[in-house]
């Protein structure tokens, strides 16, 4: 099968697909729009992309023939409020932060995570969405604050594959929660996380804390990675408790984390300088990778740019292919990068592309 | 009935051709020609059917001061614009 790299864009979602020895923009759908999330369902084959116009509120497609063609789907929205009889002061999705698959015990059960930190599922293949409330409902979503956003968000999803009723998402900020029901109830996990960024007494307050990003490994799913706000973590319990990865250089600082999907000790990263000055460090833009859980860490620099860069690599936007060999990155800045050989040399497919949000090879 | 249109750019995504429609208010209004283009609701309305920020109802010249229950009233020969604030950016 032909490889196939869904990249969401600033300005649409871009296809790209092998040519010869490099690649080419094989197709571009929803041109100029925001594309903000992109889902490639190797269940069926149908391929979702979340909108965010703006002015007209979220969007979702779906296409069933690989892009050619989309069909509008209802987008995830909150029920009317309680109270006030119009629900006027209710909230209302602001963005489609990740959709995700179901298990393949559940054809059609799609995930989204959103602004303002709903999670929404549908049975359907999209047709029809339902907040959780399981999760919605929970007393400690009143601490959740904004990270990356005004609003906090729902930003990883991670279903287990042996049991698609297990549950692990993020919350940017309000820490890891886990079901394992199908989403009715949820328990906060995360313990061993470090939030810096607060009193030091809340440091370790499960409830606030900001993991940029979590990959579940597809065939040890007890293994979660974690990009956080303040350093790499790794769980070996689905997200209960996490260990604290110190090793990564050139820092430990970033939003993406891709996971080898056969191997849970073999994660990448994409450093930079912490967190408000969000830059490739000394300039140089790499990847660190760890084969060994974290013990230690390779800089791989190979075809990327060495100085003066500007890039950052999102955290959907850095993804390993099904056989763990392929990597895609792209950047805020509109570079993408292609990798062979876990990533030990990198292709530049396009300098000059919008603001990049996710990349998704096709499964 | 009130003459509705809407902007170009809400067309870019979905055919909403102008329209008439019945109704004492611009809720009203709007909820009618929803009827026959359900799609479009959300494009205008958030969630919880309130009108998005970076959307503008104006009756006629008057921009309408109800942005949350669009309670502002509506006369039979009254045009109804949808348009994009300029505010999105």
């Amino acid at each position: 099968m032909v490889a196939t790299l869904h990249v969401a864009s600033r300005k649409g979602l871009l296809t790209f697909v092998p040519d010869g020895g490099g690649w080419r923009l094989d197709r571009t759908a929803f041109l100029g729009d925001p594309v903000t999330a992109v889902l490639p369902d190797g269940r069926d084959g149908a391929l979702y992309a979340a909108l965010n116009l703006g002015h007209f509120g979220v969007k979702l497609h779906r296409s069933d023939d690989g892009g050619t063609t989309w069909t509008e789907l209802p987008a995830p929205a909150f029920p009317p409020a309680d109270g006030g009889g119009d629900g006027q002061d209710g909230p209302s999705v602001s963005l489609i932060w990740t959709l995700a698959a179901g298990g393949t015990d559940r054809p059609g059960e799609i995930w989204a995570g959103t602004l303002p930190g709903g999670l929404f599922r549908s049975p359907d293949r999209g047709a029809g969405w339902s907040l959780v409330d399981g999760l919605w409902n929970r007393p400690e979503r009143a601490e959740w604050f904004g990270g990356g956003y005004d609003l906090p968000g729902i930003h990883s999803i991670c279903i287990d594959p042996r049991d698609s009723g297990r549950i692990t998402v993020g919350v940017s900020c309000g820490g890891v929660w886990i079901s394992d029901d199908g989403g009715t109830e949820w328990r906060l996990g995360g313990t061993g996380l470090r939030a810096a960024y607060m009193p030091p007494e809340r440091a370790g307050d499960r409830g606030i804390q900001d993991p940029h990003r979590l990959v579940q490994c597809a065939t040890a799913p007890d293994t979660v990675w974690c990009q956080h706000h303040n350093g790499i973590f790794r769980s070996a319990d689905r997200g209960d408790t996490f260990t604290e990865i110190t090793a990564a250089q050139p820092s430990a600082f970033g939003f993406a984390v891709a996971v080898h999907p056969r191997d849970p000790q073999t994660a990448w990263f994409v450093p930079a300088v912490k967190d408000e000055c969000r830059v490739p460090v000394d300039g140089r833009l790499v990847v660190s990778r760890t084969r060994n859980g974290g013990a230690s860490f390779d800089v791989l620099a190979g075809g990327l740019p060495q100085a003066t860069t500007f890039d950052l690599v999102y955290r959907h936007a850095l993804d390993v292919d099904a056989d763990g060999r392929s990597l895609a990155m792209g950047t805020t800045t509109g570079n993408l990068w292609v990798a062979d050989g876990g990533g030990e040399r990198w292709t530049a497919v396009s300098t000059h592309l919008p603001p990049i949000n996710q990349v998704a090879w096709a499964p | 009935m009130a003459r509705v249109s809407f902007t170009g750019n809400l067309q870019r995504h979905l055919a909403c051709p102008p329209a008439e429609a019945g109704g004492a208010t611009v809720a009203a209004v709007l909820h009618a020609v929803f009827q026959g283009n359900p799609r479009l609701r959300s494009y205008v309305l958030d969630d919880q059917g309130r009108l998005r920020r970076h959307v503008n109802v104006f009756v006629n010249d008057r921009a309408v001061g109800d942005r949350r229950g669009l309670s502002d009233p509506v006369g039979d020969d009254d045009e109804v614009f949808v348009i994009q604030a300029l505010s999105g950016g």
